[in-house]
């Protein structure tokens, strides 16, 4: 057990460190006066400080020194969780590259956009995408697609499930899977069931939801991506206390962060912009303010560049920042169509 | 809404979220589709007789969405609304939605002489039956608001007469005018509108019917060109981009309003040329549409869009439309 977390005064516990006892382990076998002497203090505060150690050791309970904290987990352990769970693609090979694979599972990621730049779509995609079976490299899993501004088109996503499905069987036929027996279980209609949809029309009734979202998961399990689209919508509107809402926004944010750890899921949130006023001139930015970009792991922001669509990585702890660009076509997000033959959409 | 009035009574913070929480409305994206395209007429689109323009939106104007109109003056907006408005009122063997419409007129605009010569040159068959005309305008309930507060309360009739299921169709023409002339200046436009815009979308979606929007245009200021802090434009090109921008118009009521409606058709002219832009779409590619306006209403001259790639299908221009139409022998100057 570490002498750091042991409840002595600051002074005693320098003292400790400096004399090279770091860990309980350490002193634990020496008499008081021993410990005094080394410690250049008096042999009751060297006794006060021992009685002290051994109550905290018999409270930690744990026998052995070797410094575990209760509830942590060490980084080894962290790789290997994160190899077992494949990310989820984005089905834009340049998008999926510059995101390590596609979008984290255990993580929050904001996406944010002007209108029409297809935040949307990018939802739809995804809440389609986590549903590629485990042998087409995909997740398997169900999704929750919470809708705050009532985007969601259940035309557009039928026809992305289609077009989905459609990629998967020419997938399987160059690889000569069997994908007969996928084939039959993965209908439009069946992807369609497993997107969970919520329609929330008030700020109370989204935090009400994702208060709720920790037991609808436990009694579905199989829910790997939890899609906001978008959370800004309802905080944007006749808001008056700017206090209160970043601590609404930062409690969603903490709550969420906790739903993707507990249950090993990704948490999508889309995000809008607006313009602010830094060094003289406007300038694009997401929403919700600067409080609210602590609080997502990762930022993606799309953006127009020219005449094609493109996604930053503006904010994350492993990836480095990167623009690829993208595309919106009749079957959903796909590679930018400048580098191969123009495809007339509808 | 419902959620309103208990965050008005002051309840506490955790009462008000367990009531919220009852109200979520939950249900799996295939029951959503198997409950509007087996039990709502037309799958949940109200046909606009234009034939490219119905086939880029799946079928019509959306049920249940906000659908925005937005050009510069005289384009052709309330001219669309009329047609629409038309169209909703007729009965469902001629393609319409069999229903009432509230027609909210912010700027005097709406004509009844011309809504009839509308359906007169459209639907010859129907319109000249005896007494039909009259039951069709009866069914288009035109309000005339001269204040946004009293929109506000005229927003909380509709609901009413929404519950008793006869409105098909709720035209707002224009949105931009009722906020304009309401503050002097200074006072923060981006948030009036807020409430307003919550209350017809769920006003929208409750009820299942779709709701059309008008939208005026101003020209974009020099500190309005945004770009991202990690977009670098050499100076010259900002020199160039702004004398650009000068002459470049962008849509009224600011960036919150054009996340909140869910598509938006720019009515624009470029040389010499109409064109109906379906800017932001869930549903559709973006396309172009040249059109005229006739006496029959709106005509498309192409029902193959042409495909606009990047940020212009946004961009609203203004070029010498400025002209007579003449049909006919007779001539309206929309």
């Amino acid at each position: 057990m570490e002498v750091g977390r042991l409840p002595i005064s600051a002074s005693q516990r320098g003292k400790l460190i400096a004399a090279g006892y770091t860990t309980l382990s350490s002193f634990s076998s020496l008499s008081p006066s021993h410990l005094a002497r080394d410690l250049k203090i008096s042999d009751n505060e060297a006794a006060e400080i021992m009685r002290v150690a051994s109550h905290s050791h018999r409270l930690d309970g744990s026998a052995a020194g070797c410094g575990t904290v209760n509830g942590a987990q060490t980084a080894w352990d962290m790789l290997h969780e994160e190899e077992m769970f494949p990310r989820i693609t984005t089905s834009c090979m340049d998008l999926d590259n510059i995101l390590g694979g596609g979008i984290n599972c255990k993580e929050v990621t904001e996406i944010g956009g002007v209108p029409g730049i297809g935040k949307t779509q990018l939802g739809i995609q995804l809440a389609i995408n986590v549903q590629i079976p485990v042998d087409y490299g995909g997740l398997g899993g169900k999704a929750i697609y919470i809708d705050t501004e009532g985007s969601f088109m259940v035309e557009r996503a039928l026809q992305i499930a289609e077009a989905c499905i459609e990629d998967m069987s020419e997938c399987g036929g160059l690889l000569r899977k069997d994908f007969q027996a996928c084939q039959l279980k993965m209908h439009p209609n069946n992807i369609l069931e497993n997107i969970f949809y919520f329609r929330v029309c008030s700020y109370t009734e989204q935090i009400a939801l994702i208060n709720y979202l920790d037991k609808f998961i436990s009694e579905h399990k199989d829910v790997k991506i939890v899609i906001v689209d978008s959370v800004t919508f309802h905080f944007r509107q006749d808001f008056d206390d700017m206090a209160l809402r970043t601590r609404l926004l930062s409690g969603m944010a903490l709550k969420l962060m906790k739903l993707a750890k507990d249950f090993s899921l990704a948490v999508v949130l889309l995000n809008q912009v607006t313009n602010k006023y830094i060094d003289g001139s406007f300038q694009l930015t997401l929403a919700l303010g600067d409080s609210w970009s602590h609080s997502c792991t990762n930022r993606v922001i799309l953006y127009w560049n020219g005449n094609e669509r493109y996604a930053y990585i503006d904010k994350s702890p492993s990836l480095r920042s990167a623009s690829a660009p993208y595309s919106v076509t009749s079957k959903g997000i796909r590679n930018s169509a400048s580098n191969c033959k123009r495809i007339k959409m509808m | 809404m419902a959620n309103k009035q208990i965050s008005q009574m002051g309840l506490p913070k955790s009462i008000a979220n367990v009531f919220a929480a009852r109200n979520v409305f939950t249900a799996k994206a295939l029951s959503l589709m198997e409950l509007r395209v087996q039990n709502e007429h037309l799958a949940g689109h109200l046909p606009t007789h234009m034939k490219g323009l119905d086939e880029a939106l799946c079928g019509g104007i959306p049920f249940g969405v906000l659908t925005e109109l937005v050009g510069p003056a005289g384009i052709g907006k309330t001219q669309f609304c009329l047609k629409l408005s038309l169209l909703a009122s007729l009965p469902a063997s001629y393609g319409g939605l069999d229903g009432h419409v509230i027609y909210i007129d912010v700027e005097s605009k709406f004509s009844s002489r011309r809504l009839i010569e509308i359906g007169v040159k459209s639907f010859p068959e129907i319109f000249h039956r005896k007494g039909m005309a009259q039951e069709m305008a009866g069914r288009i309930h035109v309000l005339r608001p001269a204040s946004l507060s009293e929109f506000t309360e005229s927003l909380q009739q509709i609901k009413i007469s929404l519950l008793q299921n006869q409105v098909k169709l709720l035209v707002i023409d224009s949105m931009a005018a009722l906020v304009t002339g309401e503050f002097e200046h200074g006072a923060p436009r981006q948030n009036t509108l807020g409430w307003h815009v919550s209350f017809i979308k769920s006003l929208a979606e409750f009820s299942r019917i779709p709701v059309v929007v008008t939208n005026q245009v101003r020209s974009q200021s020099r500190d309005e060109i945004c770009h991202y802090y990690f977009q670098v434009q050499s100076w010259n090109e900002t020199i160039e981009d702004r004398t650009r921008h000068d002459s470049h118009l962008v849509a009224a009521l600011g960036i919150n309003w054009a996340h909140a409606v869910t598509i938006r058709l720019v009515l624009e002219a470029k040389s010499d040329q109409r064109f109906i832009k379906v800017a932001k779409s869930p549903i559709s590619p973006p396309l172009a549409f040249p059109f005229n306006i006739t006496s029959s209403g709106i005509l498309l001259l192409s029902d193959d869009g042409i495909e606009l790639t990047g940020p212009d299908i946004n961009a609203i221009h203004c070029q010498g439309h400025n002209d007579i139409i003449n049909f006919g022998g007779e001539s309206l100057q929309c």
